[in-house]
């Protein structure tokens, strides 16, 4: 039993960290323009096929991959920023912005739909299927290389928020837009950039999904709600809150499935709920939530 | 000089009331056709197909009714109200499996269902009514999942298999006709219940959160004690339309009775026609919910129409999103305007200008409203 809880603690914060990937990026955009970006599943589950495409016709590795698929799921993500969201104003902005958002992610389920059929599709490659066993512990190649990608993808978020010009725009976005537009940065720039870095890690966040779950269309609204969970636990636009949740709760759930796989999701929402009601700002709220 | 401003605003303020009352006839008049149009619906289109769009539109025309009257007039929007519509199917599903309710007795379940909407809709509220904006929307989805879930994971619920619905000793060919006019009630009831709301105390302390919830409490509003009213009418609301739509689909399984689709089409009905107003959301659903079935019926595999759906609601956000019903009346109200100082009804006294724009409204609010 001691061992099972072991082992299910390892793998919670194994997948906690692929979970982080596509957390940041959600966190991130919310960070930044204020809006929850419902399409952020969806994206991940297109960045999934854009893999899958490319392992199977091109025959490319899922990792070298990456260079092609992350700059092009920035180049989505800005073009869906640039188009519908920086166009909205006005009081109803939250749920105008959750609408398009939700738009689009119908949008793109149905075009791939229509190309990919509702069949389920997994990633495959050589260390997809083997693992490792590390004290005692067997650990899955692809949650192993999938954990190093995430922390170093989380890595160069940070770096990019905090050592470079760009980054400082973007934080001082965060803390308050008007005082950034009067010092002279161009918050629209910094938006659709932000949208696209956000946007941008879901290729590697789906990538490791793909791998490591099977997919069809239809999974980003599952993925959507488990990370919109994450981001509100860990308290939205805080990046290191978004890290911390997801391994919580991914390691929760985890240890919810020894006992009994069915109700480990439930937990996982329940969780959220619980939390909510003690701390409404979440594990890292940057302010309190009550008075946005 | 004086004598006569007062006689020129006896005059605009004579003109009004005569527009106003006028307004109100025409209005009523309205009213009288639309009820003889809707009860006459099913005797000129007796066929099953077409009274089929009618009932499913009447059921969404209740939901949204139901939804716009929390989330619409608070400004909290909800994506959980799948929930109480789950629920509500569920619970006369359930009741009338286990304690044998055969025939039309179970419509008596109906209230049962209502009272269990109710009763789930105020833990709900209490936890997810102490956040606000964004956070509120993602605790309803996460309430949302767990029914879904638990809906799957029971074992009273039947699992992924659902519940069946009790026969009904309707003949096949009268069977729409009483569900029409079944749903037809809960949807008049939900709008007669929305419309008293919006005029009462109670929909302006609602408007008064949706505007500024923080100056409100300041105001006095009992901010929680009214927004969980308003949830919790809601809820049991959608759960009792959720029972209807159980008996008339005569089966419920988890992913039909708490649909994520259902929280986005109320959603996406309600800003088509124009959140927070009575006539919009009614509107959204005649618009969405029938154009909605015949695609999924024209086109079995229902990509397409996931498509089509996306598009619409990426051209209303961007191009309406006020929604029909306040930007027709905004185009009346320009128009009126702009006819009024030419034709010269109005006292032509220089004090009257500022009497126009008012006079004119005060019917477009009216239209508005009903």
């Amino acid at each position: 039993m001691a061992r099972e809880i072991y082992q299910a603690i390892v793998d919670g914060v194994l997948v906690g960290g692929v979970y982080a990937l596509m957390a940041v990026g959600l966190t991130l955009i919310f960070g930044v323009l204020d809006i929850i970006n419902i399409a952020q599943g969806v994206l991940v589950i297109l960045g999934a096929y854009l893999s899958y495409v490319l392992s199977t016709r091109l025959h490319i590795d899922l990792f070298v991959g990456l260079l092609v698929t992350v700059p092009a799921m920035f180049v989505i993500g800005v073009i869906i920023q640039w188009a519908f969201i920086r166009r909205l104003r006005g009081r109803e902005r939250t749920s105008m912005t959750l609408l398009v958002t939700y738009a689009v992610a119908l949008i793109i389920e149905g075009i791939l739909y229509e190309i990919f059929g509702p069949n389920p599709k997994q990633l495959n490659a050589s260390y997809v299927q083997s693992s490792v066993r590390i004290f005692g512990f067997y650990l899955s190649d692809i949650y192993l290389y999938g954990f190093a990608l995430a922390v170093l993808m989380v890595v160069a978020i940070y770096l990019l928020l905090y050592r470079t010009t760009f980054g400082r725009s973007v934080r001082a976005t965060m803390q308050d837009e008007t005082a950034a537009r009067l010092v002279g940065i161009d918050v629209n720039r910094v938006a659709a950039l932000t949208f696209g870095v956000g946007v941008a890690v879901t290729a590697a966040g789906g990538m490791m999904f793909g791998a490591t779950n099977s997919f069809n269309p239809n999974s980003g609204y599952d993925l959507i709600s488990r990370l919109l969970a994450i981001v509100i636990l860990g308290g939205l636009g805080s990046i290191g809150g978004a890290l911390a949740a997801s391994v919580f709760m991914l390691t929760v759930e985890s240890l919810v499935d020894i006992w009994s796989p069915e109700w480990a999701i439930v937990v996982f929402y329940a969780a959220l709920v619980i939390v909510l009601v003690i701390r409404p700002t979440g594990f890292f709220g940057r302010q309190p939530v009550r008075a946005q | 000089m004086k004598a006569d401003t007062v006689k020129a605003e006896e005059a605009t303020a004579r003109t009004r009331a005569a527009s106003v009352s006028r307004q109100r006839v025409v209005a009523g008049l309205a009213l009288i056709v639309l009820a003889v149009a809707a009860i006459e619906f099913p005797l000129v289109f007796s066929s099953p197909v077409v009274t089929n769009y009618a009932i499913y539109a009447l059921i969404f025309v209740a939901a949204v009714s139901a939804w716009n009257l929390f989330s619409g007039f608070s400004g909290y929007i909800s994506l959980g109200h799948a929930v109480f519509f789950g629920s509500g199917a569920y619970t006369v599903g359930i009741a009338a499996r286990d304690w044998h309710v055969n025939g039309v007795a179970v419509f008596a379940l109906l209230p049962l269902a209502a009272a269990v909407g109710a009763v789930i809709a105020v833990p709900f509220g209490l936890v997810a009514l102490r956040v606000r904006r964004h956070t509120f929307i993602v605790i309803t989805i996460a309430v949302f999942f767990i029914f879904q879930l638990m809906a799957y994971n029971f074992s009273f619920t039947g699992g992924s298999v659902g519940v069946s619905a009790p026969f009904l000793p309707w003949s096949p060919t009268s069977f729409n006709d009483h569900f029409y006019y079944i749903t037809l009630a809960c949807a008049a009831g939900t709008i007669v219940i929305a419309f008293l709301i919006r005029r009462a105390r109670f929909g302006l302390q609602l408007r008064a959160i949706r505007d500024d919830e923080d100056r409100a409490r300041g105001l006095g509003v009992h901010a929680m004690r009214v927004k969980l009213s308003a949830f919790v009418l809601s809820g049991t609301i959608t759960a009792l339309v959720g029972g209807v739509w159980f008996l008339y689909l005569t089966q419920v399984q988890p992913p039909s009775g708490f649909d994520p689709l259902f929280d986005l089409s109320l959603v996406l009905m309600a800003f088509l026609g124009g959140l927070g107003t009575i006539a919009g959301p009614v509107l959204g659903a005649l618009i969405i919910e029938p154009g909605q079935l015949y695609l999924t019926i024209k086109y079995t595999n229902g990509y397409l129409s996931e498509i089509l759906l996306g598009v619409l609601f990426l051209v209303i956000v961007l191009f309406v999103p006020r929604g029909l019903v306040p930007t027709a009346g905004e185009w009346i109200r320009r128009l009126r305007t702009r006819g009024r100082p030419a034709s010269g009804t109005v006292s032509p006294a220089t004090s009257a200008p500022p009497a126009p724009p008012e006079a004119s409204e005060a019917p477009a609010r009216e239209a508005r409203t009903t």
